[in-house]
């Protein structure tokens, strides 16, 4: 009774989420396609993924203690990255292109910006495309020992025609480690959508424009196979649903979630269609992040009881 | 125009250690940036870079300071661009002619040294206000300061992104003695986004390294004011009002007080 009558400033209500309890959330929904991946791919990637987990925690670790911070591992955001940026390899990339890519992703890309929160740009994706420009032949060598040959975009892009669209949507195709399984993405995003960690605006928008560019452009209309296959292909579902909603690099705004997921769909078109490389999710999501501060501008809400003057919607 | 400024006091050596260290032109003044990240792809690169920018450099400071009390002070800029320009024609014939390969590899920033801020900078705030001694100086110190920092830039950038340096394997040299292990380059340092890398980082390490010299006691700090520290601030409040101060021409600072007081 004495603690329901205490009185103190707001905020009143308070929700269980703290930043570590919804990182645990992520790393819990990008486990059905971890797994799955490790099955699909063999022992190397769950090294892979090992290491690169291991190199994002203990980075970030040395660097708070060098630079004589709070040590932040315990918010689990460093556990993501290095999760997502695992997932996002090649299965037989050597170990330590894990390694540089996961201590890329935290200095240069998070901790140099000021840590979780301040960071412009998804960190696990930053490194993907640092490593992709530095060693490009690695990082797009996707053959292992149980798949040869190309990525199904790859072959949708050289005109070989893409594999099954069961096994698309399975995930036995060639890929990076965590992109090629539909399914255990979706169950993935299911989950998330569950715990309401996320909603459907930035990934309905991105997969929705998507599919509507595809339609317009990709050259074959209204073929539900060549949409779907697109769709399950390539990294669209892990960057859609797990990569571009990050808090940190998504618009605060409702409608600027929109306007973020329909540029990334259409950019991921453009790469896609009319770009030289068959992939094109993680340039999509970097340069929708580089444009998140002028869409919130833009999309800035009007204060209730204000009227939207003509200055202020300029 | 007064030559008794602080700047000319000072010894030939204390102006020329300026340019070198305590004014870098480019770690600490940020001066120079488009040759800066564009033509460091190698050591030998950003070699050549600042030696042909330092000789372009002493000869039009040392040309400027002579000039300075004939040159009208509406037109010094463009005064200041024809003599540079006739330099860099002279030095890009004379590398065309005798070191070919560093020409064709500097191609385009060669003739793009007229318009480079380090030299149109030093002509404003040094050459055109001191004696020719100093401003000889003032250009070698710079010009030797922006040789250090390219190949400095150049250096790290050949040695992650190419495994080389000044064309040498010297990565693959030294594991080769120990192991069979081969060196598998981080190719984002020769192209454009390692240079900002690269230059962050280093710009970075100075700062640390003045920091840690000012803690022992050291003194740094700048000789000169922060008066050239960008392009955009020759021609606007800082080194303009000097200038302008000191001629008395209209519409300077002197005269807006003589206005005021009038008023």
């Amino acid at each position: 009774m004495e603690k329901m009558l205490k009185v103190s400033s707001n905020p009143h209500i308070r929700s269980k989420d703290t930043t570590s309890r919804i990182m645990q959330y992520v790393v819990i929904a990008l486990l059905p396609a971890t797994i799955f991946g490790i099955f699909n791919f063999g022992l190397h990637a769950l090294l892979l993924v090992i290491t690169t987990v291991v190199t994002t925690v203990l980075t970030e670790y040395i660097y708070d203690r060098c630079m004589k911070k709070k040590i932040s591992i315990g918010d689990f955001s460093a556990a993501v990255t290095g999760l997502l940026l695992a997932l996002n390899l090649p299965p037989k990339a050597p170990l330590w292109i894990g390694v540089i890519g996961g201590v890329f992703a935290i200095i240069v890309v998070k901790m140099l910006f000021g840590g979780l929160g301040q960071n412009f740009m998804n960190p696990a994706l930053g490194a993907r495309c640092f490593l992709i420009i530095s060693f490009t032949s690695i990082m797009t060598n996707f053959d292992c020992d149980a798949y040869t040959g190309a990525t199904p975009l790859a072959a949708i892009k050289t005109g070989e025609g893409a594999p099954e669209l069961l096994d698309m949507i399975i995930g036995r195709t060639s890929g990076t480690i965590g992109e090629t399984s539909m399914i255990a993405l979706l169950i993935g995003a299911a989950f998330l959508l569950a715990m309401k960690v996320i909603d459907l605006r930035v990934p309905g928008a991105y997969i929705l424009s998507f599919a509507v560019f595809i339609i317009l452009f990709g050259g074959h209309g209204l073929d539900v196979n060549y949409i779907l296959s697109q769709l399950a292909g390539g990294g669209l579902m892990l960057g859609a649903f797990f990569m571009a909603t990050d808090y940190v690099t998504r618009p605060v705004t409702k409608n600027g979630q929109y306007v973020f997921g329909i540029f990334l769909g259409i950019m991921t078109g453009i790469f896609r269609i009319f770009g030289p490389s068959a992939e094109g999710v993680s340039y999509a999501i970097i340069l929708g992040n580089l444009l998140v501060p002028l869409i919130e501008k833009v999309t800035k809400p009007v204060a209730f009881g204000k009227k939207k003057s003509k200055k202020e919607a300029v | 125009m007064s030559e008794g400024n602080s700047e000319a006091r000072q010894g030939s050596m204390e102006v020329f250690f300026n340019g070198l260290v305590k004014e870098n032109p480019t770690f600490v003044l940020a001066l120079g940036m488009c040759p800066t990240l564009a033509v460091t792809t190698s050591a030998i690169n950003g070699l050549g870079m600042g030696l042909t920018t330092t000789a372009v450099l002493v000869l039009s400071n040392a040309i400027i300071s002579l000039l300075r009390h004939i040159i009208p002070n509406r037109v010094r800029i463009p005064a200041f661009i024809v003599i540079v320009a006739s330099f860099v024609t002279m030095v890009e014939l004379l590398l065309e002619g005798f070191i070919p390969s560093l020409y064709s590899a500097l191609g385009l920033y060669i003739p793009l040294i007229v318009v480079n801020c380090i030299i149109l900078g030093r002509a404003e705030s040094f050459a055109s206000k001191n004696p020719v001694i100093p401003s000889i100086f003032d250009g070698l110190g710079m010009g030797l300061g922006f040789t250090v920092a390219l190949t400095a830039i150049g250096a790290v950038r050949e040695l992650l992104g190419a495994g080389e340096l000044f064309g040498i394997p010297v990565i693959n040299n030294v594991l080769g003695m120990f192991t069979t292990v081969e060196y598998v380059p981080i190719s984002i340092f020769v192209l454009a986004p390692g240079a900002f890398f690269v230059l962050a980082a280093l710009t970075a390490l100075q700062n640390r390294v003045k920091r840690k010299m000012q803690e022992k006691g050291q003194n740094v700090d700048k000789i000169q004011s922060g008066c050239s520290s960008d392009c955009a601030s020759c021609s606007d409040s800082g080194c303009a009002h000097r200038f302008v101060d000191v001629d008395g021409a209209p519409g300077s600072v002197a005269d807006a007080k003589a206005n005021k007081k009038e008023g």
